[in-house]
Order: C-alpha cells, then sequence, then structure tokens
C-alpha cells in the first residue's frame, strides 16, 4: 500500500483519504469488542460510562460484577454445561469431518461437489429452520432435554467446519511426500503418523477449534432443545439479554473476548507452525 | 500401480494382443477395478459423516418440511362423512346419505371424544361451528332418522351450505393452505383463492422486509469490506497480519457479545448517545433511538457479517499480481480507470463469493434481530420462531413460512456452487 514516486498530489491526498476511510472501518469491526471491556468493571449496575469512570476515579470501577458471574452457582453451572456439549461435540465433529475432507480430497471420489454441498448444508440452512426440525426429531424420540440431543445437533453444525478448514489444509498436501516417505522404507503407519498427520494436524485443530466455537456461540438450537438442567451460558444471556441487561453479561461478554482472543492466537501459531512445515516462511 | 505396469519395457500380453498385467487379467478390467475400488475407499470415509447428515440433519428437515401440507383433522375424525361427501356436487346441501355418514361419525366421535378437535377446526373458519357439532354430539343418542330433518331441527347451522363446503374441502389430506396463508391468500367460503382483509396481511410484508434489509446489509458489507479487503491484500505482510486480527477478532467473538455490545453503544442512554451529547451534537433530550428498530438490526448485522464479505475477498486479491495494475498505469490509464477495468473485474469471484455468503446467512438470521429488532426491524425466522410456539395451525403455517425460506435459500446456495464453488470456501 506504499505511495508510489510517481503519485502526483492529488493520488497522494486520495490514498490519505483511503487510508483514513479504512481506518474508520477498522474501528468499526473492533471499537464496539473493545467497549465493553472497560464497562464489564463498572461500579453501577448500568450499560454506559459514568461520570467516575470517564475521571478515571477507581472509586468508579469494581468486580462485582465479576463476583456476581463467577459467585453465581447457576452461571457456573451453565458455563459447565457449555463446556461439556462444545468439547464434547468437538471431538465427534473433528473426527466425521476429518474422515469425510480425507475422502473428498481422493481424486476418486465419486459426485464430490454435491456431497460437499450436502456436507456444508448445515452451515446454510437458516438456524431456527434446523433448531425446529431437530427438536420435533428428538422430542419423538423422547430425547429432547438431553445433553445427548445437544451434543448431536452441534455435531452437524460443527461438521461443515471441519470439513472446508481440512479440505483446504488437504489442497495445499504434496502427494509426493507420501511416495518419498515409502520409497525410503517407511511403512503405511509411519508414513501416516510421521508425514501426513504433523502436516494435517494444523487444518485439523483448526477445524476443531471452529467446531468449539461453533458450538460454544450456538443459541437457537439449544433455545429449543435444552431443558433447565443444560441451560448453557448462550441461553442464559439471550433471555438476560432479552428482560433485564445486568453487567454481569458484559463480564461474561469480556471472558469470553479473553478466550477469542485465545483462540485467535492458537489458530496464528498453527497457522505459522504449518507454513514453516511446508518450508514457507511467513513475511 | 496400472502406471508402474505401463512403464515395464516389454509389457504382457495375452494371446489377443491385448496388454494384460503381471497375472494376466486384462489391463483395462485391471484398471477399471482398482478406480472401482478407489472410489469406494473414497466414499468410505464420506460415509459416516453423510450418513450422520442423512440421519440426524436432512431426514427430521424434510420430514418437518412434509407436515405444513398434511390436513388429517377431518379426514381422520370424520372417516364416514369423508367417504360419503365425496359424491356430493357441492351445491345447495347434501342429501341424507351425508347425513346419515355424518351422524354416525358424530356418534364414533362423541365417545371418543375426539369431535371436539374437528369443531374447533372447523369453527376456526365459521364461529358458531362448535357449539352446532358439540350440542348435535350430546344429543346424537336421542335423535333418530331421518337424520337431514333432525340434524336440522336440532341446529340451524346444519343447513349452511358454506359449511358442508367447507368439510368437503376440508376432506382432502393435502392442503396448500397454509402456503396460501404465508402469502397472504385464503379460501372464500365458495372455495376460491382470494386475498386476505388488509389487516390481516403481515407475511408478504416480511418476506419483503427481510430480501430488502438483507440486500442493504449486504451493500454495506460490499462497502465496507470492499476496501479494507484491498488495503489487507495491498500491505506488506507484517502489517496485514497485524490489521488481519481486527478482522478477525470479531469472527471468533461470540455473536451475542457481540450484540450485546451494539445495545451498550446504541440504546438512548449508551455510549453513541452519550457522546454526541456530550460533544453537543445533540440535545440530552433530543437522544436518537437507533436500536430496537430497523437500524438497530441493519449495524449490528452488517457487523457481524462484515468478516463473512472481507475473507473470500482479501483471498482472491492476495492472488492478483500487483503488475496488472503498473502495466495499466504504464500503458497511460488513470489510476481509477485502471482499478476500474482491470482490477475490478479480477476480484468478481471473491466479490460473488461474499455477497452470496452474507446474503444467504442474513436472510436467515434470528438471534440479532430478535435482540435489536424491535418490532420493526424482525425477519421472517423471528415471526417463524413466534408462530412456531402457537397452535396445531401456527405451527402448520410456520411449517410453510420456514419452507419457503429453506427454499429460498436453497437457490441461492445452488447459485453459489455454481458460481463459487462449495470447495472453494475458506475461512482466515
Amino acid at each position: 500500500m506504499a505511495i508510489p514516486n510517481y503519485a502526483g498530489p492529488g493520488e497522494r491526498t486520495w490514498i490519505w483519504t483511503y487510508r483514513f476511510i479504512c481506518a474508520l472501518i477498522f474501528l468499526f469491526l473492533i471499537f464496539p469488542i473493545i467497549v465493553i471491556i472497560p464497562l464489564s468493571f463498572n461500579a453501577e449496575p448500568y450499560f454506559t460510562f459514568t461520570p467516575e469512570m470517564m475521571g478515571l476515579d477507581p472509586e468508579g470501577y469494581s468486580l462485582r460484577w465479576y463476583d456476581a458471574l463467577f459467585g453465581s452457582s447457576e452461571w457456573m453451572a451453565s458455563i459447565r454445561n457449555s463446556f461439556i456439549i462444545s468439547i464434547s461435540s468437538t471431538i465427534i465433529a473433528t473426527t466425521l469431518g476429518t474422515l469425510a475432507a480425507l475422502g473428498l480430497s481422493r481424486r476418486d471420489m465419486p459426485a464430490r461437489n454435491f456431497i460437499t454441498a450436502l456436507l456444508i448444508s448445515p452451515m446454510i440452512v437458516p438456524l431456527i429452520i434446523t433448531a425446529a426440525a431437530l427438536f420435533s426429531f428428538y422430542a419423538r424420540l423422547d430425547l429432547a432435554n438431553t445433553f445427548f440431543a445437544i451434543i448431536m445437533s452441534h455435531v452437524v453444525l460443527g461438521t461443515p467446519f471441519v470439513v472446508i478448514t481440512v479440505t483446504a489444509a488437504l489442497s495445499s498436501f504434496d502427494e509426493q511426500l507420501i511416495r518419498a516417505s515409502r520409497s525410503m522404507g517407511a511403512g503405511k503407519f509411519t508414513t501416516f503418523f510421521k508425514v501426513i498427520l504433523p502436516l494435517l494436524l494444523p487444518g485439523v485443530i483448526a477445524g476443531g477449534l471452529f467446531a468449539f466455537i461453533t458450538s460454544l456461540d450456538e443459541v437457537v438450537v439449544v433455545l429449543f432443545l435444552a431443558g433447565p438442567e443444560q441451560t448453557p451460558i448462550t441461553v442464559r444471556m439471550f433471555s438476560g439479554l432479552r428482560e433485564e441487561i445486568s453487567p454481569t453479561i458484559l463480564a461474561l461478554a469480556s471472558v469470553l473476548v479473553a478466550m477469542s482472543i485465545c483462540l485467535l492466537a492458537t489458530m496464528e501459531l498453527i497457522r505459522r507452525r504449518g507454513e514453516r512445515l511446508r518450508g514457507m516462511t511467513p513475511g | 500401480m496400472t502406471q508402474a505396469t505401463m512403464d515395464q519395457p516389454a509389457a504382457p500380453e495375452n494371446g489377443d494382443g491385448e496388454l494384460t498385467t503381471a497375472d494376466g487379467t486384462p489391463l483395462a478390467v485391471s484398471l477399471r477395478r482398482s478406480h472401482a475400488q478407489a472410489r469406494r475407499r473414497a466414499f468410505f470415509l464420506v460415509l459416516p459423516l453423510l450418513a450422520f447428515l442423512l440421519i440426524t440433519f436432512l431426514a427430521p428437515i424434510a420430514t418437518m418440511m412434509t407436515r405444513s401440507v398434511q390436513n388429517y383433522e377431518v379426514a381422520d375424525y370424520l372417516p364416514h362423512t369423508t367417504e360419503a361427501i365425496d359424491g356430493w356436487d357441492g351445491t345447495g346441501i347434501p342429501d341424507e346419505a351425508v347425513f346419515a355418514a355424518m351422524a354416525e361419525d358424530v356418534r364414533i366421535g362423541a365417545e371418543n371424544r375426539t369431535i371436539g378437535r374437528v369443531a374447533a377446526r372447523i369453527n376456526r373458519e365459521i364461529p358458531g361451528v362448535r357449539s352446532q357439532m358439540m350440542g348435535t354430539a350430546r344429543h346424537i343418542d336421542e335423535m333418530t332418522p331421518p337424520w337431514k330433518e333432525a340434524f336440522i331441527a336440532e341446529d340451524e347451522g346444519w343447513a349452511n351450505p358454506e359449511f358442508w363446503r367447507l368439510v368437503k374441502r376440508e376432506t382432502r389430506t393435502l392442503t396448500p393452505i397454509y402456503y396460501l396463508l404465508s402469502f397472504d391468500f385464503e379460501y372464500d367460503s365458495h372455495g376460491s383463492i382470494v386475498e386476505r382483509p388488509e389487516e390481516y396481511q403481515v407475511y408478504r410484508l416480511m418476506f419483503v422486509r427481510t430480501a430488502w434489509m438483507s440486500l442493504l446489509i449486504t451493500t454495506l458489507c460490499i462497502v465496507l469490506g470492499y476496501p479494507v479487503a484491498y488495503m489487507l491484500a495491498n500491505l506488506p505482510l507484517r502489517y496485514s497480519n497485524l490489521l488481519m486480527i481486527l478482522v478477525l477478532l470479531p469472527f471468533w467473538t461470540s455473536l451475542l457479545v457481540r450484540t450485546s455490545a451494539w445495545i451498550v453503544l446504541l440504546q438512548q442512554q449508551g455510549v453513541v448517545n452519550d457522546t454526541l451529547v456530550w460533544l453537543g451534537i445533540i440535545a440530552d433530550d433530543g437522544r436518537m433511538r437507533m436500536i430496537y428498530n430497523q437500524i438497530g438490526t441493519i449495524v449490528a448485522m452488517t457487523h457481524i457479517l462484515l468478516p463473512f464479505m472481507i475473507l473470500p475477498l482479501y483471498s482472491v486479491m492476495k492472488t492478483i499480481p500487483k503488475s496488472y495494475m503498473r502495466a495499466a498505469r504504464s500503458m497511460g490509464a488513470s489510476p481509477l480507470r485502471g482499478f476500474v477495468s482491470v482490477y475490478m473485474p479480477l476480484t468478481v469471484p471473491g466479490l460473488a463469493a461474499g455477497v452470496l455468503l452474507v446474503f444467504i446467512l442474513a436472510i436467515g438470521y434470528y438471534i440479532t434481530p430478535a435482540l435489536v429488532g424491535g418490532d420493526t426491524g424482525i425477519f421472517i425466522s423471528n415471526m417463524i420462531a413466534r408462530s412456531m410456539q402457537g397452535s396445531t395451525a401456527e405451527l402448520k403455517l410456520a411449517l410453510a413460512l420456514s419452507t419457503i425460506l429453506l427454499v429460498a435459500v436453497l437457490i441461492f446456495y445452488w447459485l453459489f456452487n455454481k458460481l463459487v464453488g462449495v470447495d472453494r470456501l475458506k475461512f482466515g
């Protein structure tokens, strides 16, 4: 985006204006996420900056909403439920999705495009339709309001992300490496565990993280399927936002943002490691 | 393996001069066999997920959709009448045979206590039928043939031709009625399709609103996403990697967190209004209403869907060599001309992917409109969710609305697959 040497004054002005516009758009993207963090330390039960907060007065800040969050057995139960659901569904979705991606990437896969479209469809179908259909399906089996039904539904919603990411990782996979490994005397298993898997792992982990965040963040299906015993954080947050909004939600939101930052950092590390393994260096 | 065989200096042949493998099978057969085996192996890897999705996702959706055209109440609870009324031509009131069949059904219905369900179903369209049918059911044991006279003596409603025409119509087990209602049409008393009275027309408006708001959101995503994607694709990697975080962090952050952030920002006592008041741009009593209406939905959804526009655009723009623009300039094109006629056409694949993805996700959105849309900023999904909690008839209407929405989404998905290809979808 460097300004070329031959740019005239008009073009220079334009480039600076363009940079300014982009800065505003980046601000639009990031500001809403950043702004809730200081507000979660509000000493008052408001969703807005108090004069004390603006004056950076320590009196205006407190940890009371974090206390309210981590001290409440209801919220803690929800957090526990959310993790049970997300972790179990991630493991199943990653396994099924990786297998499917391995199949889809083979040259001989029949009806590849059609099957890919089917496997990706849970991402495309409006969630309200998925939720209603899954609810009546599991209700008929007498399984509504069980962890089993919720986890299976989240496997459905998570697999498209695994399929997409692992397929993308496989598309840059160099088949010659397998032949090289075999020609140097490695058996099928050694080749799989020492050559294929390490190269594929970044894609698989990235897909798993996507499935995890999808499940952790999912609201509509759990609104239909979760009973009081399974209520995850999203349902509690959703009803909290509809009724009386207390800054406890902002405290939870800040925790979730911190978690997203960790996940994003993990993804970035994985990506760089993957590039290094393939012999590319990040610039 | 077959390749290796072909590379051998003297390929083995069978008596007819065909190439064969070492064990004597013709090469073509062996090749076909190994291809078929490879296809089976590939397919077996996909099979577990495919079977899982067929059973726990595609089949439940298909089953649910078929329920939107099913109409079993009258046919199930008035079986004799259903049979007898088939021969009636629909003018005036039916003859004694139909009344006798009805008498039989009412008697059975009164015993099994199912008559109330039929009565309630018909009562929805002709008020008063409930008491007419329930009253007759109570006295059915005291009544004697001829049924036609006995019924009409019991309640004048049995002489109403409209009632009989409705019964005849409702004996069909497949009905388009919920689809008609979805587009604000209904049957009149003569059984022909008419527009519903204006005060009941809601769904067409909702479909139109969902479509135009999704279009507006998609347009806003293009306007905001294109410049950002261009900047990210053309900066040196170490800067663009940093700026990419600003796109990816929202993408990774919970939808509910982002929606609550917009509530915090846009509400009347919120950050934006506070700042504007503090700057003196608006008066304290002139705070703007920016949430719980269309503005709230549009702003929040544009923010949430923007990364889905930026990421595909970015991945396409990154592959466009920078020398193309320099070449255009060196041949005398102005910066604008070079951009419009050289660069932009090359970004069309990314743009198509982003537009379709954002639009497909937008028309089915539920959570954000439900939280920040108020009454004017909600989508068809929210209408569906509301109707789902109602009576059987409302549920079926919700299913019909869902089917229409799903068909619309699938059309765009098909288009996406045709133009972009699902296998080209990538994140990050």
